[in-house]
């Protein structure tokens, strides 16, 4: 399989404006991610995770060790656009990543940029429309949208560079319940129907859950890397890294240590009530 | 319980006489017990902000009327203003509206709003500062260089120096990590403990509000369709899913296990009571 | 409530006026411009007039929307037409204390309200059936000239088309701050005038720190969206110069021309 990012002994540290000394963020970071995956990224404010985002498309260069996506070192100045179109982007703040007035407009705006034919931007813009389910939308002023409808068009404006791998950093932070489910089952739907690695960057267990592997990071390290129903169970180890469990998973740890012996890794409300029966009816 | 609030045939209708007129809200009626813990819940544009500026008079009902402790807050100019100081109103993403140069400062901007003497201020903001977490090392700091948990923590303790008798919190979690989330819902909740103030909280996570609430109103289409306490609201999970709600996760996990046939409380929300009742059922079962 | 306003009115349509390339509609409107003030006489005024109410019916745009458009400048028409009323020199009609008022001063103070009020209309017009990306675009276009002369044509544009999408974000967001303040007791209505300058400081300093915010972000989208600049961009719509924007051109020609010529008559 094709690795979608090699980070390889990854350094980076910041400057703090008020203290003026170098905060070190990764100290020897190493991650692979293979191409067509779909990772949950965990982990609390200051963890470094949107630090890691931003070193995936050369926002931020790593200052020591290296970061490759697609064969790409994201040093190299020359295929600094082609890393960009590569890997998109898509932040916490849906509003502040629009730049037109008309959505489609703003989704045009990535293949205008990189010099593509008028009418084939007229497709893309199109085809991503309708891949995010905003087509009827395409007219309209982005002011006027509900948060996960813009959540989508930003998805869309960065599907319009066909991109091979979509980082997006916690992008349902800002949204209502509904919209976060709106943005989720789109993201589910690139990955699983169009084959675009994803790199969701989450506080939520719920969205981490869906993923194919979730990593957890604290300082600057991850702490675990596994399959959802690896990493939940470690109940002790998420908590330190000042995340939650599930409420399923919760319940079912506090049981255990009430003398029970229930599966931990029963994720879904379906697996656990399951569990949960199979237990008490005996 | 004495109502602290009453809210009386409330609507309000936005651009009146325009294309864009809506009715936000609709002849809402309901009171806000002294000293509970108010839940409100309802998807987004159900009219849940809308409704809590009325609750200070920010906004100005387009019918219907609020009264404070009995009188109406806008039967003249000043018990509209003080209505402002006896109801906090922390809005979402509070920290977007800190301005001054120290954290001190900023927090004293309500209590210095409302003519207190230097010393009282003094005293208020010190101890909002502790209420909301407020790490007394930053006072002297500017509210700019501190990070996102923080700033919030402060813009609440902004309002909670005018030391309301009422505080209204829109979304207070909303972007925070789970641990921040958690801290400061604990904040939230021995503050209350402390003062006895009456609290309000809109919140879109059901497992909070059913952490916390006395009671849950349940908005939706600017209309109230449901008072009352978390279990009496929780146990109407289907009508909850119409209007595009949902249930906490216990509560899934117990509507489950009663569909499985197991003798379960539906409505259970808390995952206190969970835990008992599962414990029990199996005390009950390995002695069978 | 600030969101009341409405700003840079576009309204949405498919008439031949809408259709007209942007860069055409620019430079109609400046060649009406300068056509309207070489008016000289009713006769020059009468034929402006009957250009302009030959396309706002061809745009199907309602009166009522274009006087709409009139009346926040209604105080200052006012103003100036009486001035002119008044303080025009030539056969006094009328006299009274210090005013008087001439033959002369009446028919100035009549062109001075209706040239106005053709230049309001006219310029209305134009950003009523042409959407602001497409005016954006089309004066990008229409200076593109300027390149050369390594005037920063690409980058103006840009920041007018970035201004516009944030407008109303900051409008909203600006009825936010003042909200949040007001509920710790911020008073933006008592007081003189240095107070109330005062009160103001806690709302611009929140609106200023989140607009800084904004575009710290805003700038990073964009380079992670590839964008470098104007070199190598091209464009989902490309401006095509058609016929009917050739004939248009023409026909505002013409009537600059008969404007001249009439001028030269003292019509």
């Amino acid at each position: 399989m094709t690795h979608a990012v090699i980070a390889d002994n990854v350094h980076f540290s910041y400057t703090s404006q008020t203290e003026n000394v170098p905060i070190p963020v990764f100290d020897g970071l190493n991650l692979t991610v293979e191409e067509g995956s779909f990772v949950a990224v965990l982990g609390r404010n200051g963890c470094g995770k949107s630090t890691l985002a931003k070193h995936l498309n050369a926002i931020v260069l790593p200052e020591g060790g290296s970061v490759r996506v697609f064969g790409m070192d994201t040093t190299d100045e020359q295929q600094l656009l082609d890393i960009r179109r590569t890997v998109g982007m898509v932040f916490q703040n849906p509003d502040n990543q629009m730049v037109a007035n008309v959505v489609e407009e703003d989704v045009a705006f990535a293949p205008e940029n990189l010099g593509v034919p008028s009418a084939e931007i007229r497709k893309r813009v199109d085809d991503a429309l309708k891949a995010v389910g905003m087509y009827e939308y395409r007219t309209h002023a982005p002011h006027l949208l509900s948060g996960g409808q813009k959540q989508r068009i930003a998805i869309a404006g960065v599907i319009a560079m066909q991109p091979r791998c979509i980082v997006l950093d916690e992008p349902t932070a800002m949204l209502d319940p509904h919209g976060r489910e709106e943005v989720l089952r789109t993201i589910e739907d690139l990955n699983k129907n169009h084959g675009i690695t994803v790199i969701l960057i989450t506080h939520h267990m719920t969205e981490a859950i869906r993923a194919d592997r979730v990593l957890v990071m604290e300082k600057g390290n991850i702490i675990a890397d596994g399959t959802p129903k690896e990493v939940f169970p470690q109940v002790e180890l998420l908590k330190q890294a000042g995340l939650d469990v599930p409420v399923t998973t919760q319940l079912l740890f506090e049981l255990n240590k009430s003398g029970c012996n229930l599966p931990l890794d029963a994720l879904s409300t379906e697996e656990c009530a399951q569990a949960l029966y199979d237990l008490l009816k005996a | 319980m004495a109502a602290t609030i009453e809210v009386r045939d409330l609507s309000h209708t936005y651009s009146v006489g325009t294309p864009f007129q809506h009715d936000a809200i609709r002849h809402l009626n309901f009171t806000i017990e002294k000293g509970e813990f108010l839940g409100i819940i309802g998807h987004t544009g159900s009219g849940k902000s809308t409704l809590i500026q009325h609750l200070n008079g920010l906004l100005k009902p387009t019918s219907g009327d609020v009264l404070l402790e009995g009188e109406s807050i806008w039967k003249d100019k000043q018990t509209t203003r003080s209505a402002r100081f006896r109801v906090g109103l922390v809005f979402q993403y509070p920290e977007y509206q800190l301005f001054e140069e120290t954290v001190y400062k900023d927090i004293s901007f309500g209590p210095k709003n409302m003519g207190l003497d230097a010393e009282e201020i003094r005293r208020r903001v010190l101890r909002a500062a502790s209420f909301a977490g407020v790490d007394p090392n930053v006072l002297d700091k500017s509210p700019f260089d501190l990070s996102g948990g923080q700033k919030r923590r402060v813009a609440i303790a902004g309002v909670i120096a005018m030391e309301p008798e009422i505080v209204i919190f829109d979304e207070p979690t909303a972007g925070l990590d789970p641990a921040g989330c958690a801290s400061l819902l604990e904040n939230i909740r021995s503050y209350r403990e402390a003062t006895g103030a009456t609290v309000v909280m809109i919140s879109h996570s059901m497992d909070d509000v059913a952490a916390l609430a006395d009671r849950l109103l349940v908005l939706n289409d600017g209309a109230m369709e449901m008072l009352g306490t978390p279990s009496q609201i929780f146990a109407q999970a289907e009508r909850l899913r119409e209007i595009g709600l949902s249930v906490p996760q216990v509560t899934s996990l117990f509507i489950r296990l009663h569909e499985l046939g197991l003798n379960v409380d539906p409505a259970t929300y808390t995952q206190a009571s969970a835990l008992q009742q599962l414990l029990s059922f199996k005390g009950g079962a390995a002695h069978a | 409530m600030l969101k009341d306003i409405t700003l840079g009115q576009y309204f949405p349509g498919n008439t031949i006026i809408h259709r007209l390339d942007p860069r055409a509609k620019l430079l109609i409107v400046f060649v009406y411009i300068v056509a309207l003030f070489l008016c000289k006489w009713l006769i020059s005024y009468a034929i402006a007039f009957a250009f302009l109410t030959a396309a706002i019916i061809l745009s199907r745009i309602r009166l009522k929307a274009l006087f709409k458009g009139l009346k926040p400048l209604l105080i200052i028409i006012i103003f100036t037409a009486l001035i002119n009323l008044f303080y025009s020199d030539g056969r006094v009609l009328v006299e009274f204390w210090i005013f008087h008022i001439t033959y002369e001063g009446i028919w100035n103070a009549f062109f001075l309200v209706l040239r106005i009020m053709l230049l309001v209309t006219g310029t209305f017009l134009l950003t009523y059936t042409t959407s602001p990306i497409a005016l954006t675009d089309g004066l990008e276009s229409l200076l593109s000239p300027l390149k050369k002369l390594h005037f920063p044509v690409h980058e103006l544009a840009m920041m007018m088309s970035i201004a516009l999408r944030f407008i109303p974000t900051l409008i909203e967001e600006t009825d936010k701050i003042i909200s949040a303040q007001k509920a710790r007791g911020a008073d933006f209505e008592t007081g003189n005038l240095f107070r109330r300058a005062k009160a103001l400081i806690p709302i611009l300093v929140p609106l200023f720190v989140s607009a800084f915010r904004r575009a710290d972000e805003l700038a990073t989208a964009m380079e992670c969206r590839c964008y470098h600049g104007g070199a190598g961009r091209t464009k989902m719509k490309v401006l095509v110069f058609r016929m009917r924007d050739v004939i248009s051109l023409l026909i505002v020609a013409a009537l600059l021309a008969g404007i001249i010529v009439l001028r030269h008559f003292g019509l």
